[in-house]
C-alpha cells in the first residue's frame, strides 16, 4: 500500500477532470487520478459541437439560451444553474478558443457556428446556429485542448489509477470528505490519497445498456462510490436516448447530420418527423425524436426486413458539404456499415447516450448529502454530476458547455477549499472496503462469470427501462437486477494475478453498474409520469403537481445486511420561467 | 434491437452470418513465465464484426486473462493500436472480413515499446516524445477579449494533423524508431506540425529546434510505414516532409 497527500485530488480526466485541473494545479497541489490516459476519455467522441450564444452568425443571446435549457430539460431543470450555464457559455468557448481549440471558422474569421436540436431564436420560434463546432469532432478538439494546456501548466496524473472508495469522515456530526482510494492496474497496488478536496470527473454510467454511444469503460464509478457511502443519487431514471445511433451498434451519428441538413425517413421515404414536431421538424429535443421513430417502427413503418430501424438520409447534401462538416461520422457508415452516405441512407436506431442524473451539487460543484447540506471538501462535476442543468432531458451541445463551465468553477471552488482547511482525518484502515472486495472476487470460486451477468443487465434494460416504461417493464427490470446482484456475490474471475488484471476490474465495474441500474429502475418505477427521457406509457402525461420535482435515492442498509433504494424528493428551482406544455 | 457483438450464436440456423475464426495471439505474462508464446483460440463470429469483439468474445467466454486496452470502440480513443496480421491497426476499426478470416488471425501487441503484458505496451516513452514537442498553443501579449480570428484558409492549413488520436499506430511502425526509441518519432512531428502551421501560435522556431536535434526530423527515412498505419488517415509523411521544409526555408 502508498500512502500520498495532496490539497485537491480530481477524479477523471475527460473535458470536466481537465478544466476542473488547469485551474485547480495553479491553486494548489493537485493531482488527478485517472483510469484512462486523458486522451482516451469519451469526451473524445462528441462530435456536434459546444452550445453559445455567441451570435457569430445571427442574432442570439443567453437569455434565449437559458430559455431553450429549461424548455429541453422539461421544467425539472434548476433555472438558476441553467442562466449560469448560459452566460458563462460564452466565456467557456472564448477561453478554449485561446487554449488554442482549432474551431471551425466564418469567412470572416470568428468561430463558426451551426443549428442544433432544440436551440431556437427568441423561445421557440426557428432554429438558431448556436453549436460552436470542429468540424464532427469537436469533442475530440476539446480533449486534446485541455489535454496540451495541462501539459503547459504541469499537472500531475496517475494514469490507470482506478478510484474505487470515497473516504469520508464524520467531524461534530459533519460528513467531511478526507480522500480516496485507488488501485493501480499496472501493478494491483492500492493507493490511499488523502486530500483536503476531492472532484469527481468521472463521467457517465451508459453501459448498463446494450445499444449505447458510451464506451466500455463508462460504469458509474464515481457516482457509486458516492452512493455506497451514504450520498444520495439525484434524478437517475433520467437517462437519454439518442434518436441517432448505429443501428444495432448504437455508435453516435451526430445530430449535427440534421443540423446540417440531414432528414429522418421511414419505410415510404416520409418525412415523418413533420408529423410529430412541425416547426423543429427533425430538429426537435431528443426524446421526442427517439419516441418519434419507436412510434415509426412500432406502427409498422420502420425499414429493413424487421422493419427495427428508421434511415438518416443525408444524400440530398452536397459531398462537399459532408466532407467538410461530417467527415467522421460519414466514414463511421463506411467502415462499420459498408454504406455510402453520398448516395444511399444510413439505418438507425435510437442509443442509449447520456445520464442526466447523477451525484447532486450546487452551483459550485458541492457535493450534497441530502436537499441543502453540503459534504466539505467534496465536489462533482461533468456526466457524472447533477446540478441539474438538464432536469428531464439535456439539449444537444449543452454537456461539452456543462464540463467546461461547472469544470472550472468546481476546479476553482476546490482549491481555494483547499487553501482555507485543513486534512480531515482518515477513517481508520482507509483501504480496508477496496481490499476486502478484491481479495473477494480473487479468491472466489463462484460460478457467476462477468459477462453473463452483464449481458443479462444489459438485454433487461433494453428491454425494459429505454425510451418506453410501463409499470410492469420496470418491475420486471428490478426483478432481474436484484436476481443479478444476488448473483453477483459469487462472480469469479479467472485472472488471479496483480499486473494489468482487467479481468478483476470489469468485475468491480459490474458491481457498480448493477448497483446504480436498481436506483435507476426503482426510482423510474416511482415517477408516475412522463417528462423528457423518462416516457410512461401507463402515466403519458407531465404532472406538475406531484412530480415537479427532483429524485433524491439513497442507499439503506437493514440490520441484517439487505439493501434497498430509499427515494426523497427536493423542490425544482424556478426562476424566470412557468412550466408550459413542450411542443416543437 | 440486440447489437451484433452480443448476440447469441445460432448455429443450426441456416442464415447464420457466424463464421469460424482462429485467433492466434501473442501472450506474454511475467507474472507467469518470462518467455511469450503464440497461442491459438477458435471463436464463432459473423465477419462484419470488429476484430475487438473478437478479442473480447475470448476474453469474455474462453479466457479473462487475455489483456488488452480498449475504451470508445469505434476508432477515436486510441487506446487499441495491435499488430494485426502484421500490420498496425485499430482492433475496433478492423472488420473480420476485411482481414481474410480464413487464415488464422494473428494478433500482437505493436513493436518498439515495452510489452507490459500480451498486447499492453508501456506507453510512457511515447507521450514523453509528444510532451517534449512544447504541444500547445504559445501566444505573446495580451489576449484580445474575444476570441482570435483566423481565416478558414489558415484554419485548413493545420486541419489534418489535428486529427491525431496518439494511438501509436504510426510510431511502432516506424523502422528507425524500432531501432533506435531516442527518435521522437512520427506522432510526435505530427503535434508539433499541428501547432507549427497554426497561424495563431508564436513557438514554431522553439518547436523547429528541437525538432532539429539529431533525434528529429532528419532520422525520418520516408517509408511510408506511418501514414499506412494511422488509422485517421492522417497524410504523416507529408507532414514530416513539411516541417523539414520548414526548417531549412525557416518559412512556415
Ligand atoms: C458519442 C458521443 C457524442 C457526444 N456528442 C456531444 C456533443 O456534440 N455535444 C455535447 O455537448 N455533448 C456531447 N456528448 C456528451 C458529452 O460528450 C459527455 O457528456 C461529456 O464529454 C462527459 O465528460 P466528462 O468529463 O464528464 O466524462 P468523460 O469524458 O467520460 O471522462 C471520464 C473520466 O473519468 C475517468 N474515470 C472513470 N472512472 C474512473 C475511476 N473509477 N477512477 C479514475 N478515473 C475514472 C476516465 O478515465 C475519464 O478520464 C456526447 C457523448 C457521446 C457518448
Ligand atoms: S498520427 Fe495517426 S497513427 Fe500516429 S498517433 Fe496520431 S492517429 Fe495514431
Ligand atoms: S477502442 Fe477506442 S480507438 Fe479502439
Amino acid at each position: 500500500m502508498k500512502f500520498h497527500k495532496y490539497d485537491t485530488v480530481i477524479v477523471g480526466a475527460g473535458g470536466a477532470g481537465m478544466r476542473a485541473a488547469i485551474e485547480a494545479t495553479k491553486r494548489s497541489r493537485t493531482a488527478v487520478l485517472t483510469k484512462l490516459y486523458p486522451t482516451r476519455s469519451h469526451t473524445g467522441a462528441a462530435q456536434g459541437g459546444m452550445a453559445a450564444a455567441l451570435a457569430n452568425v445571427e442574432e442570439d443571446n443567453w437569455e434565449w439560451h437559458t430559455f431553450d435549457t429549461v424548455k429541453g430539460g422539461d421544467y425539472l431543470v434548476d433555472q438558476d444553474a441553467a442562466e449560469i450555464l448560459a452566460k458563462e457559455a460564452i466565456d467557456a468557448v472564448l477561453d478554449l478558443e485561446k487554449m488554442g481549440l482549432p474551431f471551425n471558422r466564418t469567412p470572416n474569421g470568428t468561430i463558426d457556428q451551426r443549428r442544433f436540436g432544440g436551440h431556437s431564436r427568441n423561445h421557440g420560434e426557428a432554429p438558431v446556429r448556436r453549436s460552436c463546432y470542429a468540424a464532427d469532432r469537436t469533442g475530440h478538439m476539446i480533449l486534446q485542448t485541455l489535454y496540451q494546456n495541462c501539459v503547459k501548466e504541469g499537472v500531475e496524473f496517475f494514469n490507470e489509477f482506478y478510484v474505487l472508495d470515497q473516504l469520508i469522515t464524520e467531524v461534530d456530526g459533519v460528513k467531511k470528505s478526507a480522500g480516496v482510494i485507488a488501485y493501480e492496474l499496472a501493478t494491483g497496488e492500492i493507493h490511499v490519497f488523502q486530500a483536503k478536496a476531492v472532484i469527481y470527473a468521472s463521467g457517465g454510467t451508459g453501459k448498463f445498456f446494450k445499444v449505447t454511444s458510451n464506451a466500455h469503460t463508462l460504469t458509474g464509478d464515481g457516482q457509486a462510490a458516492c452512493y455506497r457511502r451514504g450520498l444520495p443519487l439525484e434524478d437517475m431514471e433520467f437517462f437519454q436516448f439518442h434518436p441517432t445511433g448505429i443501428w444495432r451498434m448504437g455508435i453516435l451519428l451526430t445530430e449535427g447530420a440534421r443540423g446540417e441538413g440531414g432528414i429522418l425517413r421511414n419505410k415510404d421515404g416520409e418525412r415523418f418527423m413533420e408529423k410529430y414536431a412541425p416547426v423543429m421538424k427533425d430538429l426537435a429535443s431528443r426524446d421526442v425524436v427517439s419516441r418519434s421513430i419507436y412510434t415509426e417502427i412500432r406502427e409498422g413503418r420502420g425499414c429493413g426486413p424487421e422493419g427495427d430501424h428508421v434511415y438518416l438520409d443525408l444524400t440530398h447534401l452536397p459531398p462537399e458539404q459532408l466532407d467538410a462538416k461530417l467527415p467522421d461520422i460519414t466514414e463511421f457508415a463506411r467502415t462499420y456499415l459498408g454504406i455510402e452516405p453520398y448516395t444511399d441512407p444510413i439505418p438507425i436506431q435510437p442509443t442509449a447516450h447520456y445520464a442526466m442524473g447523477g451525484i447532486p451539487t450546487n452551483v459550485e460543484g458541492e457535493v450534497l448529502s441530502d436537499n441543502t447540506t453540503v459534504v466539505p471538501g467534496l465536489y462533482a462535476a461533468g456526466e457524472v454530476a447533477c446540478v441539474s442543468v438538464h432536469g428531464a432531458n439535456r439539449l444537444g451541445t449543452n454537456s461539452l458547455l456543462d464540463i467546461n463551465v461547472f469544470g472550472k468553477r468546481s476546479g476553482i471552488a476546490a482549491a481555494e477549499y483547499a487553501a482555507k482547511n485543513d486534512y480531515v482525518e482518515l477513517p481508520e484502515n482507509p483501504e480496508a472496503f477496496v481490499v476486502e472486495q478484491i481479495e473477494n472476487l480473487r479468491n472466489s470460486t463462484g460460478n457467476e462469470r462477468v459477462a453473463d451477468l452483464r449481458r443479462e443487465l444489459q438485454e433487461t434494460m433494453d428491454a425494459n427501462v429505454m425510451v418506453f416504461r410501463t409499470e410492469q417493464t420496470i418491475k420486471t427490470a428490478v426483478e432481474k437486477i436484484r436476481e443479478l446482484r444476488e448473483r453477483y456475490k459469487n462472480v469469479s474471475v479467472q485472472d488471479k494475478g496483480k499486473r494489468f488484471n482487467t479481468d478483476l476490474l470489469e468485475a468491480i465495474e459490474l458491481g457498480n453498474l448493477l448497483e446504480l441500474a436498481e436506483v435507476m429502475a426503482v426510482s423510474a418505477l416511482a415517477r408516475k409520469e412522463s417528462r423528457g427521457g423518462h416516457y410512461r406509457e401507463d402515466y403519458p402525461n407531465r404532472d406538475d403537481v406531484n412530480f415537479m420535482r427532483h429524485t433524491m435515492a439513497y442507499r439503506e442498509v437493514g440490520e441484517d445486511g439487505s439493501e434497498t433504494v430509499r427515494l426523497d424528493y427536493k423542490p425544482v428551482v424556478q426562476t424566470r420561467y412557468q412550466p408550459m406544455e413542450r411542443k416543437y | 434491437m440486440a447489437t451484433p457483438v452480443l448476440d447469441k450464436v445460432e448455429k443450426d440456423s441456416a442464415a447464420s452470418p457466424y463464421i469460424t475464426v482462429t485467433f492466434r495471439i501473442r501472450r506474454y505474462n511475467p507474472e507467469v513465465s518470462d518467455a511469450a508464446v503464440w497461442e491459438d483460440f477458435q471463436i464463432e463470429i459473423d465477419p462484419k464484426e470488429r476484430v475487438l469483439d473478437g478479442l473480447h468474445k475470448i476474453k469474455w467466454d474462453l479466457d479473462g486473462t487475455l489483456t488488452f486496452r480498449r475504451s470508445c470502440a469505434h476508432g477515436i480513443c486510441g487506446s487499441d493500436a495491435m499488430r494485426i496480421n502484421g500490420k498496425n491497426r485499430l482492433a475496433c476499426k478492423t472488420l473480420i472480413k476485411d482481414i481474410n478470416p480464413e487464415k488464422p488471425i494473428t494478433v500482437e501487441a505493436i513493436k518498439g515499446l515495452t510489452v507490459m503484458k500480451d498486447l499492453v505496451v508501456d506507453m510512457e516513452p511515447f507521450f514523453q516524445a509528444y510532451r517534449d514537442v512544447m504541444p500547445f498553443l504559445v501566444t505573446k501579449g495580451n489576449e484580445p477579449t474575444r476570441e482570435r480570428l483566423q481565416s478558414a484558409e489558415d484554419r485548413e492549413r493545420f486541419d489534418d494533423t489535428t486529427k491525431c488520436i496518439l494511438c501509436a499506430a504510426c510510431t511502432s511502425s516506424c523502422p528507425v524508431f524500432w531501432n533506435d526509441g531516442q527518435y521522437f518519432g512520427p506522432a510526435a512531428i505530427v503535434n508539433a506540425h499541428r501547432f507549427i502551421f497554426d497561424s495563431r501560435d508564436e513557438a514554431g522556431e522553439q518547436r523547429l529546434e528541437i525538432l532539429n536535434d539529431k533525434d528529429g526530423v532528419w532520422r525520418c527515412r520516408t517509408t511510408f510505414n506511418c501514414t499506412d498505419a494511422c488509422p485517421r488517415g492522417i497524410e504523416i509523411t507529408k507532414a514530416i516532409q513539411e516541417v523539414k521544409r520548414a526548417l531549412i526555408t525557416r518559412r512556415f
